[in-house]
């Protein structure tokens, strides 16, 4: 069997063309596929302009806590008193408290700057990215609080489950030279 | 509280006056008088270091060298079942099974056909380096390097016979898995692979729960029938078992020569031993060669078939496609077909893009399902036709061999022909080592 293996007969002769066009196919696909500027890789991010703020984002990822956390852009924000983004709109004291903060888990603290002025900051540890002020802040303020992909965090899976989740497609892949889309500050 | 209530006059105000919610800015930049407060900058934290990609890479690349020695040297079982679970705990739970040769196919094709992705050296090299060693050893890749393998091969206990039959119509489902998952992949729709992968839960722990179910009834029928996913579903097993067939090197049963004792006839839990064939009775062959006459003709109407089939079916097809899907939903909300709206075309109308614009967009994606579907109609019909070739032509063996195609070089044969005993006892005399 061995000697027939080995000997130069139409069988064997077109195995071994059929090989040689299976490697030589091979390097052709991986050239093809790799032509392109090998500098950039790719990372997921959410386009703040697309993302509704549904709570998709909180449940989908497949980190356990996920890895869209809520951002603030502290450029645009207003430091309101009555900031919609952390307090609930029914909220009767403009006081810190669960019974009046729109954040489940208490991520967002409020600090008194000067009169009238507070500032908003996020406690990632504790943000789940659920988005109940993203939608608060976006709906009656300026649109401060958006959901980002935090990169620290992120396993950049080959297909991210949010991505499919996501309705509006406001998941895409970014250059890991700049993986953020914050908003634009426009002063106007 | 006048304070509130003037902010409360102002939101609703505000709210009238804006039609768009985002990035309108309703209260100007804050004016900070008696203090000299600073506005920050969010922090911007940068992706994972890439280390970890060359590691893989060259674990890769080292677990595929040994399991090909393994397989192919030194003929051990236990070798090979021990760096399956490294591979398993390395591939499987360290790096929750991302990135894998089995979806990589889906990458090459998309940054082939499709426009702005780049695909990631290490992910060609995970394409690339399985293929490679197939070509010159066989499928050794399966045997001890694929975590997806690797858990399957785990709970395997009760091995059953699946008759010829059902082995091969069952692994048409992965040959149409490989072509859909290209289609899907090029068109730039969904990585199908990923998303239907069975074991991603289990390596991470967490999952949604149709996965997890399917995952669980896979390895449940595998403690049975072996490895079911490899067999008959798996994509990239596709490309390994034909590129197998012509390996330079291959797994044999024998250490050197069989004898025909036959022990090993029902070593293979995976139906990969073919017993020895006399020559092509003659009866057989007139009946063989009258279909052969028949089949070969059938052939390029089998793909015309599968390629039209294919086609036809791409307003189906096309759904994959998220544009397509908000077109059509765009469509019948227009048409007034459907009352109310979904959160994806409040997302679109949101962002004010022309809905002529989005319907081409849709109906260029759905040529390009068209085009797709001829393509990979042609190829299931191609697959068809020529299994139905093979089965009609008599193949003579001599001896029992590993079927080229179909063995996973998972090594369970070796121990059961005498001549690796002769062998392993000729050794440990030899050098005392063994």
């Amino acid at each position: 069997m061995a000697k027939d293996e080995k000997s130069v007969n139409r069988r064997n002769f077109l195995r071994d063309g059929l090989w040689g066009g299976c490697l030589a196919a091979l390097g052709i696909v991986a050239g093809a596929s790799a032509r392109r500027n090998r500098k950039k890789e790719l990372v997921w991010q959410i386009d703040p302009y697309k993302c509704i703020a549904c709570d998709r984002c909180a449940t989908f990822c497949v980190l356990e806590d996920s890895a869209v956390k809520c951002v603030q852009l502290y450029d645009i924000c207003g430091y309101c008193d009555f900031c919609p983004g952390y307090f609930e709109l029914g909220a009767t004291v403009l006081e810190a408290g669960a019974e009046n903060e729109l954040c489940p888990t208490g991520a967002i603290k409020r600090t008194f700057i000067e009169d009238p002025y507070y500032e908003y900051d996020i406690d990632e540890t504790l943000c789940t990215g659920c988005a109940k002020c993203v939608k608060g802040c976006a709906a009656f303020g300026n649109g401060s609080l958006f959901l980002q992909v935090r990169h620290d965090r992120c396993l950049n899976c080959n297909e991210c489950s949010i991505a499919v989740a996501c309705p509006t497609g406001a998941f895409k892949r970014v250059g890991a030279d700049e993986p953020y889309l914050l908003k634009k500050v426009d002063h106007a | 509280m006048k304070l509130f209530s003037n902010i409360l006059i102002g939101l609703a105000i505000s709210l009238i006056l804006c039609s768009r919610v985002s990035g309108v800015e309703r209260f100007p930049p804050p004016d900070f008088t008696e203090t000299d407060h600073a506005i920050p900058s969010p922090t911007s934290p940068g992706p994972r270091q890439d280390i970890y990609e060359y590691i893989d890479t060259a674990v890769l690349l080292a677990a595929l060298g040994l399991a090909s020695y393994l397989v192919l040297k030194k003929r051990s079982r236990r070798a090979i079942l021990a760096l399956m679970i490294f591979s398993l705990l390395y591939f499987g739970f360290w790096r929750v099974g991302c990135v894998c040769a089995v979806g990589s196919p889906q990458n090459v094709a998309l940054s082939i056909f499709g426009t702005d992705y780049v695909i990631p050296i290490t992910v060609v090299a995970f394409f690339l380096l399985p293929l490679v060693f197939t070509l010159f050893w066989g499928r050794t890749f399966c045997a001890a390097v694929c975590p997806l393998g690797a858990v399957q091969d785990l709970v395997l206990v009760r091995p059953v016979k699946v008759p010829a039959w059902a082995e091969s119509s069952l692994r048409l489902l992965a040959y149409t898995y490989l072509g859909a998952a290209i289609l899907f992949a090029a068109t730039g729709s969904a990585f199908i692979i990923c998303r239907y992968d069975p074991f991603i839960s289990i390596f991470r722990l967490s999952g949604s729960l149709n996965i997890l179910i399917f995952g669980g009834c896979l390895l449940l029928i595998g403690v049975f029938v072996g490895r079911p996913y490899c067999r008959f579903l798996c994509p990239y097993g596709v490309i390994l078992r034909n590129f197998s067939r012509l390996s330079r090197k291959r797994v044999t049963i024998t250490p050197d020569e069989c004898i025909q004792c036959r022990l090993c006839e029902d070593a293979c839990p995976f139906g990969a031993i073919k017993k020895p064939t006399t020559k092509w009775p003659q009866k057989e062959y007139h009946i063989a060669k009258k279909r052969l006459v028949l089949l070969l003709p059938l052939l390029p109407v089998l793909i015309f078939l599968g390629g039209w089939t294919g086609k036809s079916i791409k307003t189906v097809t096309s759904k994959a496609h998220e544009t397509v899907r908000l077109a059509e939903r765009i469509y019948q909300e227009e048409t007034g077909e459907v009352e109310g709206t979904t959160d994806a075309s409040d997302g679109f109308r949101a962002t004010g893009q022309e809905i002529s614009e989005l319907y081409e967009e849709a109906s260029n994606i759905r040529a390009q399902f068209g085009l797709g579907g001829w393509i990979l109609g042609g190829f299931i019909g191609l697959v068809i036709g020529v299994k139905l070739i093979g089965l009609s032509v008599w193949r003579q063996r001599t001896d029992y061999e590993a079927d080229r195609a179909s063995c996973l070089a998972c090594g369970r044969c070796f121990e059961y022909c005498p001549r690796e005993h002769v062998r392993l006892k000729k050794a440990k005399e030899g050098t005392g080592k063994w």
